[in-house]
């Protein structure tokens, strides 16, 4: 226990090193670009307004018992949002020991360093995206007040799942790369066996049933809730998400300690 | 020893896995049975380091001198052993500093810094001096990625010193760097040696070890074969390089603490050496300037294609101040008669400072004893030079001068 509290100490004594990555890494995204910053803004924004203008003025379709012609484009905001935020921290954080491999061989620090890392500017690219949703909502008139604040246990769930399966998928990754591939087809599969897109009640309900087993259902639904429906989440639904993050979190730390003396070699 | 060793290395081990099947490692996950073997790079090294000590560590490429180094530095875990340091440990270890090709000297600097463990204020006030120390001007400012390798080097290494860490670690690297900066780097160890750093040092580079370490370990096949004062260990290691099939190396204790190397198949030895005065009467004392001469008997073994001989006058370091061979001077004995005894007579100006110094004799078929090794022998002879009747100098030559001071 005294030795976790020790690496904790370690890695509070380079927070000056976590913050100037932070700020690299999306210095790193902008080095010679001229718009540098306003790409933060813009790509958030871009895929807000093609959901708005598509779903609001072309296509048109309804939610059941949702008057507003925003209740779509909402919906489809708050759940592929936040699964970009799970998208960008899965698929970085499975590649971070390979791609510090440079740091890792070179200097000893401790390595929880990097996952805070991700998770640090992924968290900020989020919430420049849900400013800009929240001002969407407060134009389309659908702003749910105090009930916002709801996002954050929310976001504390995800993130930990998140985390907890990247960092063992990580692991593997240092020995058998295909892991990162397979990651990257498996987000885009999850994210249609998530009902993002659709919605739950259009399917048929054996299949419905299944969608219990993924995690990131209620994780997903929590948030359209809160945006939709402006309404507090079903809490108890997120006890499986959290329980499941809990788990891989130790598994990502007990196959850390178990490898980490290989893959500083293997990389 | 009065006080506890800086860096403690008890029974470190370390062995890389080689699976024979891609998917062994991960059978071996899932509780499968074992799929690899072990490949052992070190085995059972165990050695102290007290502060303020600076040892060389020396071996032949795969020896395990870069793992040792990685294992103290950390950014490598033993096997089996445990390495205990007791204060911080900078570390230039091969090239680079984990840097990022895309951002400049200054930033990397600021970053790898804050990595090991410094604020962002304590880098801002240490940026001048490294910066000054790189000495690559204009280019700190410039991304890394148009860096040479010696540029990379000098920031590395700069950065690494910036502030007198209790164990700096270096690995070969500054043999990329160009001879000025060497000199500058050399300078800067040698002054954190003196206000106490403890240093290890791993290079092929003789005369640097010899003038900088005060202790060398030799590794081979991932043991350590041996321990002691530099010129001794690199003198064995010097030998060993050589070995080749039915070559001996014997090392003799000399009366002053030193060991005498001898190495070779015997082929032909030296019998008999000694140094005449200008009287022609032999002497361990000679002054600087007095013409002298090295009269050396070699005796031949075998029959022989050719026979030449080398020799090199070493300083008390044990770096080369001078040497040549008979292959250098044309005078190759070729076929020499087996059981005969040749006489070599070479004469030279004792052109030395004062101090202590020895001879190295060699004998080989050609100008390197690479190829054939009949017998070296380290410490063949010592003498000392002693300035009886020359103006006061310091120095390791002897290079008279005509001063003329005149006001203008």
């Amino acid at each position: 226990m005294t030795r976790r509290l020790a690496i904790l100490t370690q890695v509070w004594a380079r927070r000056d090193f976590i913050r100037s990555s932070v700020k690299r890494e999306f210095a790193a995204r902008w080095i010679r670009s001229q718009l540098g910053p306003v790409w933060l803004v813009i790509q958030p924004l871009a895929t807000i307004l093609i959901f708005t203008v598509i779903f609001v003025n072309i296509m048109r379709p309804g939610m059941p018992a949702h008057d507003s012609k925003f209740a779509y484009s909402i919906y489809l905001c708050a759940g592929v949002l936040t699964y970009n935020l799970f998208a960008e921290m899965l698929g970085r954080s499975v590649v971070i020991f390979v791609e510090n491999a440079n740091l890792l061989k070179k200097i000893y620090f401790p390595k929880l360093c990097l996952p805070v890392i991700v998770m640090i500017s992924s968290l900020m690219n989020f919430a420049v995206t849900l400013v800009l949703f929240c001002g969407f909502l407060v134009i389309a008139g659908a702003f749910p007040g105090w009930v916002v604040l709801a996002i954050l246990p929310v976001l504390a769930v995800l993130v930990m799942f998140t985390m907890g399966l990247g960092m063992m998928l990580a692991c593997i990754n240092v020995f058998y790369r295909d892991v990162q591939q397979m990651v990257q087809v498996g987000i885009q599969f999850w994210f249609w066996l998530t009902p993002i897109v659709y919605i739950p009640a259009t399917l048929p309900p054996r299949v419905a049933d299944l969608l219990h087993l993924n995690p990131l259902f209620p994780v997903i639904r929590a948030c359209q809730d809160i945006f939709l429906e402006q309404a507090m989440p079903d809490w108890s639904t997120l006890a499986y998400p959290a329980g499941a993050g809990l788990g891989f979190a130790i598994l990502g730390i007990a196959a850390f300690a178990r490898l980490q003396g290989e893959i500083a070699d293997a990389l | 020893m009065p006080c506890d060793p800086m860096i403690q290395i008890s029974h470190i081990s370390k062995a890389f896995r080689r699976y024979r099947r891609k998917y062994g490692r991960m059978a071996e996950w899932l509780g499968l049975g074992i799929h690899h073997e072990p490949v052992w790079v070190l085995k059972d090294l165990s050695f102290d380091v007290s502060p303020g000590q600076a040892v060389g560590i020396v071996g032949v490429n795969g020896a395990g001198k870069s793992t040792l180094l990685k294992i103290i530095a950390g950014t490598t875990r033993p096997t089996g052993g445990t390495v205990h340091t007791a204060g911080p440990v900078s570390a230039v270890l091969e090239l680079g500093m984990g840097f990022h090709p895309e951002f400049t000297g200054r930033r990397n600097c600021h970053v790898s810094g804050q990595l090991h463990g410094f604020r962002a204020r304590e880098m801002d006030a240490l940026m001048p001096h490294i910066e000054e120390f790189a000495g690559i001007g204009d280019y700190f400012d410039q991304p890394v990625r148009t860096y040479s390798s010696g540029m990379q080097i000098r920031l590395a290494f700069a950065l690494a010193t910036a502030r007198r860490p209790d164990i700096l670690i270096v690995d070969e690297a500054l043999s990329v760097g160009d001879v000025y900066f060497q000199h500058k780097s050399f300078d800067r160890i040698r002054q954190f040696k003196q206000a106490g750093t403890t240093l290890l040092f791993v290079s092929h580079d003789r005369s640097a070890i010899q003038s900088l370490c005060d202790r060398a370990v030799l590794l081979d096949e991932g043991t350590v074969v041996r321990d002691g004062d530099p010129e001794s260990v690199m003198d064995y290691y010097n030998a060993c390089i050589a070995l080749g099939e039915n070559t001996s190396v014997t090392v003799t204790p000399l009366a002053s603490g030193k060991y005498q190397t001898v190495s070779g198949t015997g082929q032909a030895a030296v019998t008999r050496i000694e140094l005449l005065n200008r009287r022609g009467k032999p002497a361990e004392h000679v002054g600087v300037g007095e013409p002298v001469t090295l009269r050396i008997q070699v005796t031949v073994q075998d029959h022989l294609e050719t026979l030449v001989l080398g020799y090199a006058v070493k300083d008390r370091l044990g770096q080369v101040i001078y040497g040549t061979n008979t292959w250098h001077t044309g005078q190759v004995l070729h076929r020499p008669a087996k059981g005969r005894i040749y006489a070599f007579t070479i004469c030279f100006a004792a052109n030395l400072g004062p101090g202590s110094y020895s001879v190295v004799t060699a004998l080989t078929d050609k100008d390197t004893h690479l190829t054939a090794n009949y017998e070296w022998r380290d410490l063949a002879l010592v003498f000392t030079v002693e300035n009886m009747d020359k103006i006061q100098f310091t120095g390791c030559a002897w290079m008279e001068p005509v001063i003329e001071v005149s006001a203008l």
